[in-house]
């Protein structure tokens, strides 16, 4: 039995979930899309914000993206370490991609582990007012759940567009991904600059955990599932686009949702990795790529 | 002559399994003995495509569990015998190693990485959804009586031994071969490879389909070893990572690289798992990983080789 109803909810889901999926993958699309680090580890710090936020809210009652937003200057510091130890481990020696994979990788595993060793693998959520509460337009409903997130997202995805845009800092990042040379020329520092650019891309992995675990419970290793997705996204929406990124995650959002009402969500994940492979194989630039 | 050589240490190395097979040690050995020879042969398979031709492989796990699953579907259908079982596990891993070899035409360095773990997902969740072979419940695996050495805990610590000797030869011979110096040429620089008219493609496709023929064969054994297997323990992450991690520790430019690695590694987490937790030796594993990536880029083989021309 087909149903407009049906439908329609599927599609509005869909695009919330790619709000919140944009925030998800911003992170990517800078350290991946600009600076070519290929930081697989960042689903890992996602999850690392989601159990912040669910520590914070269940001990002090904290409301889960306020923790987000308060713990992004930790995170930020988090971000620029890991880039210390990366750049001079292997960009330096220039053997940076296969063996910076494996890094990252490894450093995946261990913040998957360290987390499941501390709090088990059982779902962890938390609690907000706007839980749980939903508003009605016509036949489709709007989860709050989903709503907030997505809003966020829109509003990190604006506030990435205008840093890269407008500022001294995110100008100069654009540069180091076209041409360090030319930016060391200039009298500034490309590694100076990368190490802020990743760090706010890790910061930015946190504040999406917060989000991820407003809309559903979390457990550690649910970053596997978000490595094929932000990917998938990042390649799709062509490495390094930010605008590109917000529409490849809204296309993501929508397909995985409509897999799951058609077809019922065991599904809906084979739905991101088959974008993945198929963008990776037919047009590896992306919609939007340079 | 170093080739006859190799293959009589090969035979000494099974003789030395049946020997222990027949003296009887306490029957967790077998079964603990039996893990680390599965990841002789994982980092030994993997090396092949990983370490020789320099394509990082995070797809494991597909392998592994399509061997699984092949033996699964094969119990299943026609109640096949073990040898049948692993034969074609290898041979339909093989054929998805041959389908990733054509990927590497567009793909190359980390999105094809991306790729083979966007693959193993897919896998994943074909088999979920396929009820025939357990889907997402799992499948029990009815064991009829073991033929020889009176437990299938001794008979398939054999089977595994007999299956790393033939995996580690098969490697060595690749690796000493043109196909080897073909593989080392196109990992160095593939488009100047390319040039001094080494057939990359060829070569690439031979690698991936050895590579995932060998990570079937791991898995075919696994449905009798474990006699219950579920999607989330065939396709398990950790076979991903210790199948780079221990050709990482060990080398990967040499066929000894994998085989120290899977033993060293694989021995601490077995014997980590008793003493400590199966939990703490996954960290470890991820610690050792990335301490060896940050330090010791050319693994323990690289180490001693640095120790001795100095």
């Amino acid at each position: 039995m087909f149903s407009w109803d049906l439908l329609a909810n599927a599609i509005v889901a869909g695009i919330l979930l790619g709000g919140f999926y944009a925030a998800v993958s911003l992170g990517v699309s800078l350290t991946f899309g600009l600076l070519d680090v290929v930081n697989i580890a960042h689903p890992a710090f996602v999850i690392l914000g989601a159990y912040v936020a669910y520590v914070m809210n269940s001990s002090f009652g904290l409301d889960p993206i306020l923790t987000g937003v308060l713990f992004t200057p930790l995170f930020y510091v988090v971000g620029a370490g890991v880039y210390r130890v990366y750049y001079a481990s292997f960009e330096r020696r220039g053997e940076e991609s296969l063996r910076g994979l494996v890094f990252f990788f490894g450093l995946l595993f261990i913040i998957e582990v360290a987390l499941s060793l501390k709090y088990g693998v059982d779902y962890r959520l938390v609690e907000a007012v706007y839980i749980g509460k939903s508003i009605d337009l016509g036949g489709v409903g709007i989860a709050f759940r989903l709503l907030v997130p997505c809003l966020v997202g829109l509003a990190m995805t604006l506030a990435l567009y205008l840093f890269l845009s407008r500022t001294f800092y995110g100008r100069a990042v654009m540069g180091v991904s076209q041409d360090q040379m030319a930016l060391r020329l200039m009298g500034a520092n490309p590694i100076r600059i990368k190490t802020i650019a990743f760090g706010i891309g890790i910061a930015a992995a946190s504040l999406s955990g917060a989000l991820l675990i407003t809309i559903s419970p979390v457990v550690p290793s649910t970053d596997r599932d978000y490595i094929g997705r932000v990917f998938a996204i990042t390649v799709l929406g062509g490495l390094g686009s930010i605008g590109g990124t917000l529409v490849a995650s809204i296309i993501l959002g929508v397909a995985e949702s409509l897999m799951a009402t058609l077809f019922g969500p065991s599904w809906s994940l084979a739905v991101s990795f088959g974008i993945l492979l198929l963008a990776l194989a037919v047009r590896p630039a992306g919609l939007f790529g340079r | 002559m170093r080739t006859a050589r190799a293959v009589l240490v090969g035979i000494g190395v099974i003789g030395l399994g049946l020997l222990l097979a027949g003296v009887r040690v306490n029957p967790y050995m077998y079964f603990a003995g039996y893990v680390v020879l599965q990841y002789v042969i994982i980092a030994s398979a993997w090396n092949i495509l990983g370490g020789y031709a320099g394509y990082v492989n995070f797809g494991t796990p597909a392998f592994f569990a399509l061997g699984a699953y092949t033996a699964i579907f094969l119990m299943e259908a026609l109640g096949a015998p073990l040898p049948v079982m692993i034969l074609a596990g290898g041979l339909v891993a093989g054929l998805l190693g041959l389908g990733i070899g054509y990927l590497t035409l567009r793909l190359k360095g980390v999105f094809f990485s991306i790729a083979t773990f966007a693959l193993s997902v897919v896998v994943q969740t074909l088999i979920i959804n396929w009820d025939f072979v357990g889907g997402a419940k799992g499948y029990t695996v009815i064991r009829p009586p073991a033929p020889f050495f009176g437990s299938w805990g001794v008979l398939l610590f054999v089977v595994m031994v007999t299956l790393a000797v033939v995996t580690v030869l098969v490697a060595r011979s690749v690796e000493r071969s043109w196909i080897g110096r073909g593989l080392a040429a196109l990992r160095d620089n593939e488009e100047a490879a390319e040039c001094m008219g080494v057939p990359t493609l060829r070569l690439k496709l031979f690698a991936t389909t050895l590579s995932g023929f060998f990570l079937g064969v791991a898995g075919a054994p696994f449905p009798y070893y474990v006699t219950y297997v579920e999607p989330a323990s065939a396709f398990d992450l950790n076979y991903a990572v210790n199948a780079l991690a221990m050709p990482m520790i060990g080398g990967t430019t040499t066929w000894v690289g994998p085989v120290i690695g899977a033993v060293l590694l694989g021995t601490a987490q077995q014997v980590a798992t008793v003493t400590i937790s199966s939990e703490l030796n996954l960290l470890i594993v991820g610690v050792v990983l990335v301490l060896f990536v940050v330090l010791a880029p050319e693994g323990i083989v690289g180490l001693a080789r640095r120790l001795r021309s100095r």
